[in-house]
């Protein structure tokens, strides 16, 4: 495909922000931003997990109100936090999470909020027709009377993208859009955003396939720990430039150097797992010491293999052998106990911490008995957490009871570390280790994964971040669709072959057909 | 409260009035059950001098014993995200078949302290038994508590009307003379409910705030997500909790049947949303999480003072004292809302 003609900023730009910070607490999420977006020019966003890309769609999409600093319109200050006003301009911003009503019809999703109407009733025929046309605008072909919680997460971001432009849009909005979807999904949507862009729509998305992002976008912002680093050309930036750019360091800075293994036993051998709606005949083995890497599309089943293997998931079949012995366990807590597994939740705040309680209470949380089997020995907690802040260079506040969400990411899964080690497993599994999180904190976390692998015990790391799982892992098996598709290792590890399984470019090497509708 | 605000410098522009409120609030909920209690007995002097007399404050504690035991019970299922409805009913059921046994006991030849033993033991028995039956149902059957219980009050209410042939059940006379002085004797001039009510707060408050049970219990209720993931039994812990409440329930019980020596489908009537108002009022989120026996203690001798007060005196009529209860429940929750921030 041609390189598209850069729209050179001519003009009053459609959307534009000034001198943009915003704060949550005592976090400072993004600094003095300065950007803006023309009519016609498909911009492109990217950064680490939290950079801050997700915090100025909202701002721009008026779901924040910036700390300091203003939005312009066309040239015009906005009332800045405004949803409504944003959305009267014509901003249509499509959300990482989908936003949609799961009880409610396809139809009734895309006009919610906008009914029209017939006196006192909806206009039904009239939704219909329009939302047929709109189905039909970005070449998504849906039934309008189907309960969108029975869709796949595919067909609900058609869903949310058609709702966006079911009105004129002047600013389209896209947080992470091909995240969920496959290969060929992702090629029709990157059509609709180049027709769109031909129309004069401003287009700015977030993405985090620097191939992708190369290929569509005209103009490529960078961020990185809440500042901009550079808003160049897309044609002028090859996508090393783009890493040192996002990461601000070269990558061996950032991640310790991957010791040699030597061959060990495995420790933990799945055979042929299966979680009906997610995972289906999963077989694999994990070493001694190996920092093994699970990488695919969001929803290719990741973490419901591993919350499967720990007891959190009800599993269909499959076995589960440890160091040679094959091991029964229902439950999370038999598995920690038996299988000296533990495992760190994707969603921190949803599952990984209390989030009104303090650091020590969640520290202490997954291990309390060992303060005790009755009663909580607080004095020994107390030294047990102040040991582990030493070691883990938590910054802790001298007011001890101030609960955790007032911390930063970074400082959370502090905690959150070493609150899993705590009870001294034997295998961990990391999911999505470092979302959220500043660039410091990472390398932190990257040399404590590094270090404890070292010591002998065995680590998972489940990660969308594919520079963390080719920095990290001595091996990377990669899922698609519910399936293990590819065993990387060595000179195979690299970002091309990963997607090329991710995405089904490449089948999987024994043959198997990945599961369809999951 | 100022600690945070001086930890995180910068964090909030401080002076807006929102976070006087909110800041206002949390000073409420934290001190506020022993605040309005204190106020309530300086308006008790002054309304009515006789209020100070050692027999109605000691009448006051021993009314407020029953409820009292119950709310604590209550704190356990609430702190853990439930809800128990059930708890009047029960305490009905409790009390009928504790006094069919007993007097079944007496009349096969039995003597009457033994059989008020057997009785007691029987009712503690029950009691678990109808506790575990509300926690069985919630966390295994996976239905919500308030449901559950509202099912189970239907049920045990119903079986007290059933066992009592829609009448009272009384007991005899032999039993009720055995039974009397657990009721009404007291020890170093104060009744035996009073007691019995001060160790199961001592007891309560050991268990919620020093003990392994006790940090799950809160866990549970401020997560259930993260509970899991952090390896706890979340159905034994919510299990437990409604355990703990018909212990609670029994154990008000068993204190109760010897006062009027009868049960009928009228007894225990309005207990699940005393209790409830003084677990409310005492400063226990309803959403579960956090919650405090001493408070809830305090919340149900608000309640009974209340009632007391407008016993004394002419102002407000007998009769509105549900009006008054019921405003002071709207008032602590509203002081509640704006009390955490998210």
């Amino acid at each position: 495909m041609p390189v598209p003609p850069s729209p050179q900023a001519p003009g009053v730009p459609t959307l534009a922000a000034q001198e943009v910070s915003k704060s949550f607490g005592p976090v400072t999420v993004l600094e003095g931003i300065n950007l803006d977006f023309h009519a016609g020019e498909i911009h492109a966003v990217i950064g680490e997990n939290g950079a801050g890309k997700s915090t100025l769609m909202k701002i721009l999409a008026g779901v924040y109100e910036p700390t300091r600093g203003s939005v312009l319109f066309r040239g015009n200050r906005v009332r800045t936090g405004d949803l409504r006003e944003m959305e009267n301009l014509g901003v249509r911003f499509i959300h990482q999470e989908l936003n949609l009503a799961e009880d409610l019809t396809v139809v009734e999703n895309l006009f919610l909020g906008q009914e029209p109407r017939h006196g006192w009733f909806l206009d039904e025929p009239r939704m219909h027709k329009e939302g047929r046309e709109v189905l039909a605008e970005i070449g998504a072909d849906l039934p309008l009377r189907e309960r969108v919680g029975n869709l796949r997460v595919s067909e609900k971001q058609m869903v949310e993208i058609a709702k966006a432009i079911a009105k004129r849009a002047s600013v389209l909005i896209l947080d992470e859009p091909t995240a969920v979807l496959t290969q060929r999904e992702a090629e029709r949507l990157f059509k609709v955003m180049e027709s769109f862009a031909a129309e004069g729509v401003a287009i700015l998305y977030i993405s985090h396939r620097l191939e992708e992002v190369k290929r569509l976008a005209h103009r490529i912002t960078v961020l990185r720990d809440g500042r901009l680093v550079a808003t160049r050309r897309a044609d002028e930036l090859s996508p090393n430039d783009i890493v040192r750019l996002m990461v601000g360091r070269d990558l061996h800075d950032l991640f310790p150097p991957k010791a040699v293994k030597p061959e060990l036993p495995p420790v933990l051998e799945v055979k042929n797992l299966t979680i009906p709606g997610y995972v289906q005949g999963a077989s694999f083995s994990l070493k001694k010491g190996e920092i093994l890497g699970f990488a695919g599309l969001i929803g290719a089943g990741r973490t419901e293999l591993w919350e499967g293997v720990v007891g959190l998931r009800e599993r269909l079949s499959g076995e589960i052998w440890k160091n040679g012995k094959s091991a029964r366990s229902s439950g999370y807590p038999q598995a920690l106990e038996r299988l000296r597994i533990a495992y760190l939740p994707e969603d921190r705040k949803g599952k990984g911490l209390l989030v009104e309680e303090d650091a020590r209470t969640n520290y202490s949380l997954l291990g309390l008995k060992r303060f005790g089997a009755w009663f909580v020995n607080e004095r020994n907690e107390r030294e047990a957490f102040k040991t582990a802040v030493e070691q883990f260079q938590i910054k802790v506040s001298k007011d001890q009871a101030l609960p955790i969400n007032r911390f930063s990411g970074g400082n959370q899964q502090k905690v959150v570390l070493a609150k899993i080690l705590t009870v001294d497993p034997e295998i961990i599994v990391f999911d999505e280790p470092t979302r959220g999180i500043d660039v410091g904190t990472k390398a932190q976390i990257y040399r404590w994964i590094s270090t404890i692998a070292a010591d002998g015990r065995s680590c998972v790391v489940i990660s969308s971040e594919l520079l963390e799982i080719i920095g990290l892992c001595h091996r990377v098996l990669v899922m698609r669709s519910g399936r293990i598709v590819a065993d990387l290792t060595g000179p195979a590890i690299n970002e091309d072959e990963i997607m090329l399984y991710a995405t089904g470019v490449k089948q999987a090497q024994s043959g198997t057909r990945p599961l369809e509708g999951v | 409260m100022s600690a945070i605000e001086t930890a995180e410098p910068g964090s909030q522009p401080p002076a807006t009035r929102g976070h006087h409120l909110r800041r206002f609030g949390r000073w409420v909920r934290d001190v506020g059950p022993a605040v309005a209690l204190v106020l309530l007995v300086v308006l008790g002097i002054a309304l009515n001098p006789s209020f100070l007399s050692w027999g109605n404050l000691s009448n006051v504690l021993t009314r407020s014993a029953f409820i009292g035991i119950i709310s604590i019970g209550a704190t356990f299922v609430i702190v853990t995200g439930g809800i128990d409805l059930s708890v009047g009913a029960m305490a009905a059921l409790v009390a009928s078949l504790m006094i069919i046994i007993m007097n079944r006991l007496t009349q096969t030849g039995w003597a009457a302290p033994t059989a008020v033993a057997v009785g007691i033991v029987a009712g503690v028995l029950f009691g678990f038994l109808a506790g575990l039956t509300n926690g069985l149902l919630t966390a295994k059957g996976k239905i919500d508590s308030f449901i559950v219980t509202l099912g189970t009050m239907g049920i045990f209410r119903s079986l007290v009307t059933f066992l009592a042939s829609g009448g009272t059940l009384t007991l005899n006379s032999t039993v009720r003379e055995a039974y009397r002085p657990v009721y009404y004797n007291e020890w170093l001039n104060l009744p035996i409910p009073v007691w019995v009510l001060a160790l199961v707060v001592v007891a309560g408050t050991i268990v919620l705030t020093k003990t392994r049970f006790g940090r799950y219990c809160r866990a549970v209720g401020s997560n259930p997500d993260v509970a899991l993931y952090s390896a706890i039994e979340v159905n034994r812990i919510r299990i437990a909790a409604f355990v703990v409440q018909g212990f609670c329930v029994a154990l008000a019980t068993l204190l109760y049947v010897p006062r009027l020596g009868s049960a009928s489908a009228q007894t225990g009537l309005g207990w699940e949303l005393e209790a409830i108002t003084a677990v409310v009022v005492g400063g226990t989120a309803l959403r579960g999480g956090s919650g405090r026996i001493w408070g809830s203690i305090a919340g149900a001798l608000i309640l009974t003072l209340i009632g007391n007060l407008l016993n004394l005196t002419s102002i407000i009529s007998v009769y509105l004292n549900g009006a008054v209860q019921g405003v002071i429940i709207l008032g602590a929750a509203l002081l509640q809302r704006g009390s955490r921030s998210r």
